[in-house]
């Protein structure tokens, strides 16, 4: 089977922050005093699990970040744009029921009219065509065969754990520069300067059990139940993270370059340059935030419904909004970081080192990058994980407002906007909703729990107060 | 004192024009009445002749910027944006696309959006503080660290969350409570109540944790060391001392919202069917109805702009230290 890779806008983005990470971290280990801060991050177990956990979602997210196209047997392109993780969930998107169907339920939700193979009709919740179809007798096996399938998941997941453990060992026992058995208690057991491979190794642990559980089941039923049209709701959430992530972090890639630019500028210039820069923040921000994304985001559907012809596939076109709805939310974001760089090279530009560099005649634009920047990237770096949470829930309420992402594209706003009608139901339909709100919360808590303690390991404020504020 | 007020309500010309000269690009230029025309009518009912007579009748005919027709200052006059802009500042909205007066319209729903946010407002930071000092007075316990993530979880759920599940225990499962809807005197509590206690609980996550790192800023100077060295007991230096300074920030901070509670809450408003502002604005981003959302638009950076003098004048009252000039 052949296949076009398809880049999308947003892909392009994602794979251009994953460059920018990695010379990052290069960045880091090259200098010590970020070293030390960053390591200060990972000794804290809440720093570290909430990283593993983060590094779950970013990577479901990457995979879903790989698109491309099939090419059908008739030789023509398939319309249908899909990822890579796509792929590997196709068990999901084959196995679709009619309408709901309650998590690992064998029957459908609601009562049909069915015709008996003798003409008559009756009014019975007919089987899933795929939920619980192996089962001879749903009432009987039902119960035997779910903890069958969770006991095996689990014991998989326990397995992967040890594996893991195993993996970590390996390249540790070298740089340890002990025995394989040694390392092991050590991950266990740190030494004194360990960052917490203990809760690493838990955390990891935990997520492999639930994973393992939660794919032992879907392999037979549909863990989170299925949404109106019969679609796996799991599979919906799972897609859902990529839209997450592409809210959380490409939104802050925008508002970067005009944040840091004009802050350090007004900071450092002063005089007009910073009576306007101040003037355009003072404006912008005076805005209501919602208002302002939602008279912008209806100017860009317009604008889409006009030109409708000129993308080739849906996916193209939501994947157009989605970023539309970054480049908004982020130029009316960048506001208080521009404030917050502002007054901080204001008190900078007075120390002595920066003099100095001035009486030796170095350039504005030389000292700005060279002497201010590097003493303001604590505060970026802290600003930049605290946003992160706030923009993924603030996804969820534009979806609501109806001005979030496009409606064909899965999130977990417009899950819980659809929810909305199915909690009025009878009977209720309660699981896309709970389904959204555990997956956000999940990203988002680890989210505010690594930004905790990056904020507590770089904010020289509580560092002087002895790490823990 | 009336000089710095002067000039900094004269200051907050230019920021309005900004406000306006951006809300009339976004509405006007970028998505052209044609256009707005267009979305109205449907796709049936497209016709030039259509077009001009729906610009007619909502009073969208005339040229953007510059009449042509017009002479003098009549050219500059007579258009779209001394119409739809410059009007603003007299507090002139206009009339929404179905007609209605939006300046009557706001006067009657803002009543409604004030009844549910002054209580949000004044009970949030009350429970907050209290939830924030309670952590102060247990710092260093396990307790603290509990809250403290505790905080964390909180704020990390979903304000959607808060109120869908407030709306299906409280009003539908127990029925405590009416699940919806707005009504006046004494009746009207119950309505009110709901909304308040949800938006109250969705916000202590994030306030919380905001004054509890004020207090502890405060409660690391050298005053609250005094006040102990003299033998004061730790819940007097807590509310004598570290509660009296810390409000400087929280009440200079919240100032600046206390205008802005008049438009309401957007989600609150719309998921329990109060007629306030804020669903009124959600309504018109749904129905896109341009007049409306400009006008909110307006109304929101005006109030702003006199949140941020407030809380200016504010640090004066609190603060003898700080002198305007």
């Amino acid at each position: 089977m052949s296949f076009q890779p398809v880049i999308l806008w947003t892909d392009a983005l994602i794979w251009l922050l994953v460059l920018i990470c990695g010379g990052f971290a290069w960045h880091i280990a090259r200098t010590p005093a970020l070293r030390a801060s960053w390591r200060k991050v990972l000794a804290r177990p809440m720093g570290m699990s909430s990283l593993a956990v983060l590094g779950v979602f970013v990577l479901v997210g990457l995979a879903d970040s790989l698109h491309y196209r099939e090419r059908l047997d008739n030789g023509q392109l398939d319309v249908e744009v899909k990822s890579l993780l796509d792929r590997a969930l196709v068990p999901f998107t084959a196995r679709n029921e009619r309408t709901y169907s309650a998590p690992l339920a064998t029957h459908a939700q609601s009562r049909e009219t069915v015709q008996r193979p003798d003409g008559s009709t009756v009014r019975e919740t007919p089987r899933l065509q795929f939920g619980g179809a192996h089962l001879a007798d749903p009432q009987q096996d039902w119960l035997g065969d779910v903890m069958a399938r969770t006991l095996k998941g689990l014991a998989l997941g326990l397995a992967a754990s040890l594996l893991f453990a195993v993996l970590l060992a390996v390249p540790l026992k070298r740089l340890w520069r002990c025995g394989f058995a040694a390392a092991l208690v050590r991950l266990w057991r740190p030494q004194e300067g360990d960052i917490a491979w203990k809760s690493l190794l838990l955390t990891v642990s935990m997520l492999l059990l639930t994973c393992g559980a939660v794919a032992s089941l879907a392999g037979g039923y549909h863990v989170f139940g299925t949404d109106k049209v019969g679609q796996d709701v799991l599979y919906q959430s799972l897609k859902s993270i990529r839209t997450g992530l592409v809210i959380g972090t490409l939104t802050t890639l925008v508002t970067l370059p005009a944040a840091i630019g004009l802050g350090l500028l007004a900071g450092y210039f002063r005089g007009w340059v910073d009576d306007f820069i101040q003037y355009v923040y003072t404006t912008l921000n005076s805005i209501p935030w919602v208002l302002l994304v939602a008279a912008a985001v209806l100017i860009v559907q317009v604008f889409i419904e006009q030109n409708e012809a000129s993308f080739s596939s849906v996916a193209e076109r939501a994947d157009v909004r989605l970023l539309a709805l970054c480049v908004i939310i982020g130029l009316t974001g960048w506001t208080g970081l521009a404030r917050l760089l502002r007054a901080e090279t204001l008190k900078l530009r007075e120390l002595d080192y920066v003099t100095a560099a001035r009486a030796f005649g170095v350039s504005g634009p030389r000292i700005l990058a060279r002497h201010i920047l590097p003493n303001v990237q604590h505060l970026i770096l802290i600003t930049v994980v605290m946003d992160f949470s706030g923009l993924v829930l603030a996804e969820a309420i534009l979806s609501y407002v109806g001005v979030g992402v496009d409606p064909v594209m899965n999130s977990w706003g417009n899950m819980i906007n659809a929810a909305r009608m199915e909690l009025a139901r009878e009977p209720i339909v309660w699981w896309p909703l709970l389904a959204a709100f555990s997956f956000m919360f999940a990203l988002v808590l680890a989210a505010n729990l690594f930004a905790d303690v990056v904020q507590d390991a770089f904010d020289p404020r509580t560092a002087a107060r002895g790490g823990k504020a | 004192m009336i000089r710095y007020i002067l000039r900094r309500l004269l200051y907050a010309i230019p920021i309005l024009i900004g406000v306006n000269l951006i809300t009339f690009f976004l509405f006007f230029v970028v998505n052209t009445p044609d256009n707005m025309a267009r979305i109205h009518l449907g796709v049936k009912h497209v016709t030039p002749e259509a077009i001009e007579q729906w610009k007619a009748e909502h009073g969208y005919d005339k040229p953007l910027f510059h009449n042509p027709e017009q002479h003098g200052i009549r050219a500059v006059t007579e258009t779209l944006f001394v119409d739809r802009s410059i009007k603003l500042f007299s507090f002139d909205f206009g009339k929404a696309d179905d007609g209605r007066d939006i300046a009557r319209d706001i006067k009657t729903r803002m009543w409604p959006s004030l009844a549910i946010a002054l209580p949000v407002f004044v009970i949030g930071i009350m429970v907050n503080i209290t939830a924030a000092l309670l952590m102060i007075f247990y710092r260093g316990t396990r307790l603290e660290y509990a809250g403290v993530a505790g905080l964390i979880a909180l704020m990390s759920i979903s304000s959607l969350f808060y109120i869908i599940a407030g709306q299906y225990f409280i009003a539908k499962l127990w029925q405590w409570l009416p699940i919806s809807g707005f009504g006046g005197g004494i009746d009207g509590f119950k309505f009110i109540l709901l909304p308040v206690l949800v938006s109250v609980a969705a916000g202590i996550g994030s306030g919380a944790r905001w004054y509890r790192t004020i207090f502890i800023e405060e409660i690391g100077k050298d005053y609250v060391r005094t006040a102990r060295a003299k033998g004061l007991s730790e819940l007097r230096v807590l509310f004598r001392h570290v509660l009296k300074n810390g409000m400087i920030p929280i009440l200079t901070g919240a100032v600046v919202v206390l205008p802005l509670l008049f438009t309401g809450s957007l989600v609150t408003e719309s998921f329990f069917g109060i007629p306030g502002l804020g669903s009124y604005t959600i309504d018109a981003i749904r129905a896109q109805d341009f007049a409306i959302v400009q006008s909110m638009v307006f109304l929101g950076s005006a109030l702003y702009i006199l949140g941020l003098l407030l809380t200016d004048l504010s640090y004066t009252l609190v603060d003898p230290r700080v002198k305007l000039t």
